[in-house]
């Protein structure tokens, strides 16, 4: 079975429906006399709401209804929540205002829901829309995170005094305070991490529906987690109880993180399908998903790096002002805290770590978890730090590196994490050795030669993954537990489906958790099928983010599997005539251990249904078995990415040369589709650093709200990748895998942009380093280079 | 209402539709043919990438009734039957698609690609050619490699043929 179990690159069993236009998306699914829903949105970024008139939109042609924040109140539906608790310093609790899923009193960014209108068609709740008279009180709008806690700006809650939902801190500042005083050198950076917007390529749809007759919702929507959407939308939004709501998230095109949350467009489709007594469907266009849609990042954080004399790292300091947005959304208060600063031992050795993040409201959009969610941004502080501290102190910055890694494990950070395995020197030799580092001289001599800047950056990262351990997390705030269940039920005929909570939206889990069973129960993945995104299928699942599908899902497989084997023995010894514990399992096949008797897994699998042949007091017929799995410990996938860059300094266009990364996921299931996550996340990555930049204007306004001010990185902008890995297996897990789905978008900015200021001579430029950045800095190295 | 009648996959089909109807929203609405997909509203994307009268075009940005009398290609149609197109094949082969979305545009844009340019393709055409075209899952690594195959198959099925 090694030709299509867990180490094989096996073409991807979902890919039929896709190359040949069969893929089911929310908005391929039409429901038999379906409404289409259409929301008002805010056109200011903060404002009082003085009145809404609707009398005209209701009176407009097929219009069926007409909805605000009133309604909803009147219905006790409650707000959007936020599911993770942050205390701060003092230990406050964090000050959130409300939520609501449409705007109650207040608009708080430019796109909050305003109202909603159902029609007939969607034309007729576009024009209906438009006749939506509202009376907007205006107030001062709140952009800047730097300056959104001063005295004197607009209160965006009434809850959270000075715009600050928390003022959260890690680590042992005294410690941190006195290794400073010691230090032989400092490196201090300024580092803006610039807020993106996700933009998945499908964009998030949903479609209610209600049936009067069971009393029964069903929600389709573009969810990478349906179970916690029914939950939040059933236990706290209060649409209906879980058993009269079923959630399902069919094909997904794309998450990122973008569609872990509850929004306010699905909640008003689920509710509204029973006020007018019709399916309602709703679409996002792209203007809508730049407006509503979770952004990621944006963090404004200063950075210290201490050193002694011989380059060790003695500590590290952050003071980071992270942008939440107008509202909490459903994770948003862990992304900068714990999902951030325990990451920022980095791969390193540091003795002591502090650091500090103020919460903060903007009259902006909502800010959540975007591939990597905090770890991305602790690897550009990290990552910047050490580059520049061995520019600064004149030491190579791969050695300097090495003699900081930490070389032994199990280690324990001094902000929380225990990282379990990892051979970070490893990684780093095959990178040098495949990114040709000793000819980087003769490169850089040629570039110049030519009239380039040649660079090149490293960056050395560290994930916390397989998200989480539920006692662990809630004893950080979180408010749920984040196991992962699977179910394996085994057919009379020995083919087998896979019930898991865990959801793939380009993932490809149809594949390689069919590859786990092959390696497990020795049945070929063709009599596999995976069965995930519906929660009347799936009984309770936590779903897809935080690189925890393989380490976390796939783990409660593998349990699955292992009391699948037990029962199957059990059957097999009473069908053999053996002793209970007298048959092993091997290839598939149950062997009489010390005999030539045995069965295949089929014949198993249909003893356990035909039951003829054992004690149904002793085994109960039939073969399914359930497991929960709740992960011992986080696991830590690591690796080194090397960019190596060349920059006209007449246009400052720069040109990826090459990449080179060397990453340690631990065991892989599908190298394919591993490097293919791996890809892609470079891609973002390179996105955030040479192109995507979100731009609001003073007023609130979001000036780059389309593909066409927004720019996302084409197959023009990118290179092809050298992509190799070097593993240590992960302990923490039955399968020893790490996860890998964020590790390009978290190791990528930092790499290109040591390479750019490499290039530059410069120590500081901001992400994205357009060519119009680059140009200007070129300039002042060209003029610096010329006056020496 | 207006009338249209044009061939879509082979087959005349006849519809009354608004004037306003994209080619998109004809083809994903009247002709329930849902491989096209929507990915922006600006026609930046290429997700909704279908072949009329042998070019590819953004399907977003057509309207249907400039469509009269033309023959239109979607995803659906490409394959011969249970055959796959070369590209299809290619793009399965090289694990060039994630999650899906933008694969249908992706295809049909490849085709067109190598009809256009023949099948020796180089990797810094490919990447030029496919500017109309967004990917988010890929990093567009392996849709190269694909297109690169795609297009030898396309040649060597052609030659077949002949
Ligand atoms: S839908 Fe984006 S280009 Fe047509
Ligand atoms: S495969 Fe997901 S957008 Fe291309």
């Amino acid at each position: 079975m090694t030709d299509q179990g867990i180490g094989a690159s096996v073409k991807r069993k979902e890919d039929l429906r896709f190359i040949t236009g069969k893929g089911q998306y929310v908005d391929d699914i039409n429901r038999h006399g379906q409404a289409y829903a259409v929301f008002a949105r805010s056109p200011v970024a903060h404002a009082t709401i003085n009145s809404i008139d609707v009398s005209e939109a209701l009176a407009s042609p097929g219009v069926l209804g007409v909805y605000t924040g009133a309604d909803l109140a009147a219905d006790k539906i409650g707000g959007l929540i936020c599911g993770w608790m942050i205390h701060s310093k003092d230990g406050s609790p964090m000050k959130a205002g409300a939520h609501p899923a449409l705007a109650q009193g207040k608009v708080r960014y430019v796109g909050d829901h305003v109202a909603v209108v159902i029609a007939e068609t969607l034309d007729q709740a576009k024009d209906a829309v438009g006749l939506i008279q509202v009376d907007y009180g205006e107030l001062p709008a709140v952009v800047d995170v730097a300056t959104a806690q001063a005295a004197g700006k607009a209160q965006i809650h009434d809850e959270a005094p000075n715009n600050t939902v928390y003022q959260w801190h890690l680590g042992d500042k005294d410690a941190v305070d006195v290794a400073f005083s010691k230090a032989a050198h400092v490196t201090k950076l300024g580092i803006v991490n610039n807020r993106l917007v996700p933009n998945a390529m499908e964009p998030r749809a949903a479609i209610g529906d209600y049936d009067a007759g069971q009393d029964q919702f069903t929600l389709y929507t573009t969810s990478q987690n349906p179970h916690v959407a029914r939950l939040v939308l059933s236990a706290f939004i209060g649409i209906a109880p879980e058993n009269k709501l079923r959630v399902i998230a069919p094909d997904v095109g794309g998450g990122f993180g973008s569609k872990i949350f509850i929004y306010a467009e699905e909640t008003v489709c689920i509710w509204a399908a029973k006020k007018v007594g019709r399916p309602v469907k709703w679409v996002a266009e792209r203007t809508e998903a730049f407006l509503a849609d979770a952004h990621g990042r944006d963090h404004v954080t200063t950075a210290e790096l201490a050193l002694d004399a011989s380059g060790k790292i003695l500590a590290l300091r952050a003071s980071t002002k992270a942008n939440l947005g107008a509202y909490l959304s459903t994770f948003a208060s862990s992304v900068p805290t714990y999902l951030y600063a325990p990451l920022l031992s980095g791969q390193y050795d540091i003795p002591a770590i502090y650091c500090e993040v103020d919460g903060v409201y903007t009259t902006t959009t909502p800010v959540d978890a975007y591939r990597g969610a905090g770890r991305p941004e602790a690897t550009y502080v990290v990552e910047r730090l050490i580059e520049v501290a061995a520019r600064e102190t004149g030491r190579d910055p791969a050695e300097f590196r090495r003699q900081n890694f930490i070389k032994a494990f199990p280690h324990q950070t001094p902000v929380i994490m225990a990282y379990d395995a990892g051979d970070y020197a490893a990684c780093l030799d095959k990178a040098l050795a495949m990114a040709d580092y000793k000819g980087l001289a003769a490169r850089k001599a040629a570039s110049a030669k030519a009239g380039k800047l040649r660079g090149l950056g490293f960056s050395a990262y560290i994930e916390a993954c397989g998200i989480a351990p539920s006692r662990a997390v809630g004893s950080l705030g979180a408010g749920v537990g984040l196991w992962e269940s699977a179910e394996i039920r085994v057919n009379p005929v020995g083919t087998i489906e896979v019930l898991t909570g865990s959801h793939s939206h380009g993932q490809g889990h149809e594949t390689t958790f069919a590859q786990v069973i092959a390696s497990k129960l020795g049945v070929p993945i063709e009599q596999v099928s995976i069965v995930h995104g519906d929660t009347d299928k799936v009984q309770m699942g936590m779903g897809t983010y935080g690189s925890r599908s393989g380490a976390v899902g796939a783990s409660a497989i593998v349990k699955a599997s292992e009391k699948i084997i037990a029962k199957g023995k059990r059957v097999a010894a009473a069908c053999m005539e053996l002793p209970e514990d007298g048959v092993d399992f091997e290839n598939g096949e149950f062997l009489g251990r010390g005999t030539n008797k045995k069965m295949t897994f089929g014949e198993v699998a249909l003893q356990a249904y035909v039951a003829h042949k054992f004690d149904p007091e002793v085994i109960e017929p039939g073969l399914k078995e359930g497991s929960f799995y709740d992960p011992k410990n986080f696991t830590f996938p690591s690796g080194v990415h090397i960019a190596e860059i060349e920059i006209d300094p007449e246009t400052g266009h720069t040109t990826i040369d090459r990449w080179t990364a060397v990453d340690d996921f631990g065991i892989l299931i599908n190298p394919m589709i591993v490097e293919g996550q791996v890809h892609g996340g470079i891609a973002q990555g390179v996105g955030q650093a040479l192109l995507e930049h979100t731009v609001y204007d003073e007023n609130g306004q979001l000036l780059t709200g389309s593909f066409m001010d927004y720019a996302m990185p084409r197959a023009d902008d990118l290179p092809s990748y050298k992509v190799a890995m070097s593993s240590t297996p992960c302990p923490s897990n039955p399968l020893g895998v790490k996860g890998c789905g964020e590790a390009g978008a978290i190791a990528a900015p930092a790499a290109l942009m040591n390479a750019i200021t490499d290039a530059l001579g410069h120590e500081n430029i901001a992400m994205p380093a357009t060519p119009q950045a680059v140009w200007r800095a070129a300039q002042a190295t060209t003029r610096k280079q010329a006056a020496e | 209402m207006i009338k249209l009648s044009l061939t879509v996959n082979g087959r005349r089909v006849a519809a009354d539709i608004d004037p306003r109807t994209l080619l998109v929203d004809f083809l994903r609405n009247n002709q329930r043919l849902t491989g096209t997909h929507v990915g922006c509203d600006t026609s930046q994307c290429g997700a909704c990438t279908v072949h009329l009268d042998g070019r590819s075009v953004k399907a977003c940005a057509v309207l249907a009734a400039s469509c009269e009398g033309a023959e239109v290609v979607t995803i659906e149609g490409l394959s011969n039957g249970t055959t796959l197109h070369p590209m299809q094949e290619a793009f399965r082969e090289h694990h060039a698609l994630q999650c899906g979305f933008c694969t249908p545009g992706m295809i049909m844009a490849a085709v067109d690609i190598v009809n256009r340019n023949g099948s020796s393709l180089d990797e810094a055409i490919i990447r030029q050619e496919l500017e109309g075209n967004l990917c988010r899952c890929t990093g567009y690594h392996n849709i190269v490699r694909a297109i690169e195959t795609g297009a030898a198959a396309m040649a060597g099925a052609k030659i077949a043929a002949e």
